[in-house]
């Protein structure tokens, strides 16, 4: 442990070393705030703490007696907080897909401290208040890209809605991620794994993206192209996302497995149910974590939409759904594990979502 | 593009003001720059939750944030949270059912716990669970720190 004590004397008894007393002339701040904490020690003494031996941890670069305290885990970057949209495009444009965008910095912060990314510059969209909203239009709920998890999680709109949303809303990461998190973010950002891009999947959404030429919607089947790669061009910000409404008494369900509640999903189905009685109107199935992009399970879906919400058309359509993927294994668990798993959880989704199904 | 950056920020009421690189994390300008080594810093990417603050009075990650994000925002911090040289009842409530052993997750485990019963006044206990997911701990086997929650929640739901 590297510790301090109170006992050690500042500069007078470091004078017969010549290199540590370079290094506290160097170092002129420090030492006032030495003698500071001197003083403060004889305050305590005076206290009645005479002989008393007080350890202070001082951080690492003032221990190695850096001038000013600098420690520093991102590489270097441009930095750029536009207030508008406008300005956000502008600054991106001007470095050819060398910047990146940053939103909630839930998953690109990481990536930085680890010095995995390296862009040329950070293009901050948390200044900008016009991308923050949530809004029902033309029978979709339009986010703002800046729309924080932790407000959709709390939105009333969202809970009557697009309760699968607010239901998937609390499997992302935990409390203090989604206070910052964003749904464009999390959508723009494409980890497979994630439960917001299967729910854009699963409804069927659409995000929108403004670059240089102009605006684009994008549709969920032509937004997600591999592991953490969308069809935005390196110029395009995801402004917006819409989700369809969910009809009134559509059944929903977000199942997950992952070793602890906040993880990334070892596998998550969304799944969501519109019933006529015994027969299934609609069905729509997508997976988290079965591949590198989200996968809909429309072969599935299909043994529903034609045979209704039986007991063996929802087992039929788990053993369906273990056809349709292809996952890969990593450290978290195995291909054939995963494989299994999209069966178990889309039977327990289906199961859910056709109980809470009126119609 | 200017290399150095001012924050003027307030942590804890109290308003501050320091200058450092865009790349500097806010955890670091809290310890270094601002000497409030209350908020400690553990894995560094997010996991460990160690160095949750209250950012504009929601818990928040400050490995993972960056100083000047901060700037004109308005911070709590562990030191933040005694009053009149009392414990606040969190804390109080920590002490009295081993919610703490080697205090390191503290800090993150305080400002989360905070934040999970503004918003959930009387939780259950699979509930304070998932609040209380967002800390590591390596100590206390999370019981006592479940036990802390479950019976601060009362006291603070009356104190709003």
């Amino acid at each position: 442990m590297i510790a301090r004590s109170e006992a050690t004397p500042p500069r007078s008894a470091n004078g017969d070393n010549a290199k540590n007393e370079n290094a506290n002339n160097e170092n002129a701040n420090n030492e006032n705030a030495n003698d500071e904490n001197a003083k403060n020690e004889n305050a305590n003494d005076e206290n009645g703490r005479v002989g008393a031996t007080r350890f202070v941890l001082r951080p690492p670069s003032v221990q190695a007696g850096l001038k000013a305290p600098a420690t520093m885990k991102p590489p270097k970057f441009e930095y750029h907080a536009p207030k508008s949209l406008e300005e956000a495009l502008a600054a991106l444009g001007r470095y050819g897909g060398d910047a990146k965008v940053l939103a909630g910095g839930q998953s690109l912060m990481p990536l930085l401290n680890f010095r995995l990314a390296r862009p040329a510059a950070l293009v901050d969209l948390n200044r900008i208040a016009s991308l923050a909203y949530i809004r029902e239009q033309d029978g979709q709920i339009r986010f703002g890209a800046m729309t924080r998890q932790r407000t959709i999680e709390f939105s009333s709109v969202v809970a009557q809605r697009l309760p699968l949303l607010k239901e998937a809303t609390r499997w992302v990461g935990h409390l203090p991620i989604r206070t910052r998190g964003t749904i464009g973010g999390s959508i723009a950002h494409a980890d497979p794994s994630a439960e917001y891009p299967a729910v854009l999947a699963a409804l069927e959404g659409e995000v929108v993206a403004r670059g240089a030429k102009g605006e684009r919607v994008i549709r969920a089947a032509d937004l997600f192209q591999t592991y953490l790669t969308t069809t935005l061009a390196p110029d395009e910000i995801l402004t917006e996302v819409r989700l369809p409404a969910m009809p009134a008494g559509a059944g929903y369900a977000l199942e997950e497995f992952a070793r602890r509640h906040g993880d990334f999903a070892i596998i998550g189905i969304a799944a969501l149910v519109v019933r006529e009685g015994q027969r299934c109107k609609l069905a729509r199935l997508a997976t988290a974590g079965a591949g590198p992009v989200p996968v809909r399970l429309r072969a599935a879906e299909e043994i529903l939409e034609r045979e209704g919400l039986g007991d063996a058309a929802v087992e039929a359509a788990a053993r369906r759904a273990t056809e349709l993927v292809n996952p890969d294994a990593d450290i978290h668990a195995s291909a054939d594990y995963r494989r299994h798993l999209t069966g178990v959880l889309t039977k327990r989704a289906l199961t859910r979502a056709i109980g809470v199904a009126r119609g | 593009m200017a290399d150095i950056v001012t924050v003027r920020l307030k942590v804890n009421g109290v308003a501050h003001e320091g200058r450092c690189e865009p790349r500097k994390l806010l955890v670091d300008f809290i310890r270094e720059d601002l000497g409030l080594t209350g908020t400690h810093v553990g894995c560094e990417h997010g996991i460990c939750g160690a160095c949750t603050i209250m950012f504009n009075g929601e818990a928040a990650r400050s490995c993972i944030m960056l100083a000047v994000q901060a700037d004109g925002a308005e911070l709590e911090t562990v030191e933040g949270l005694m009053r009149e040289g009392k414990l606040h009842p969190l804390q109080e409530a920590f002490r009295e059912h081993h919610g703490l052993q080697c205090g390191f997750c503290t800090p993150g485990m305080l400002m989360t716990a905070l934040d999970f019963l503004r918003t959930n006044p009387a939780p259950n206990d699979r509930e304070i669970r998932e609040g209380i997911s967002a800390v590591l701990c390596r100590c206390t086997g999370y019981q006592g720190i479940i036990n802390a929650v479950r019976a601060a929640a009362p006291t603070l739901a009356a104190e709003r």
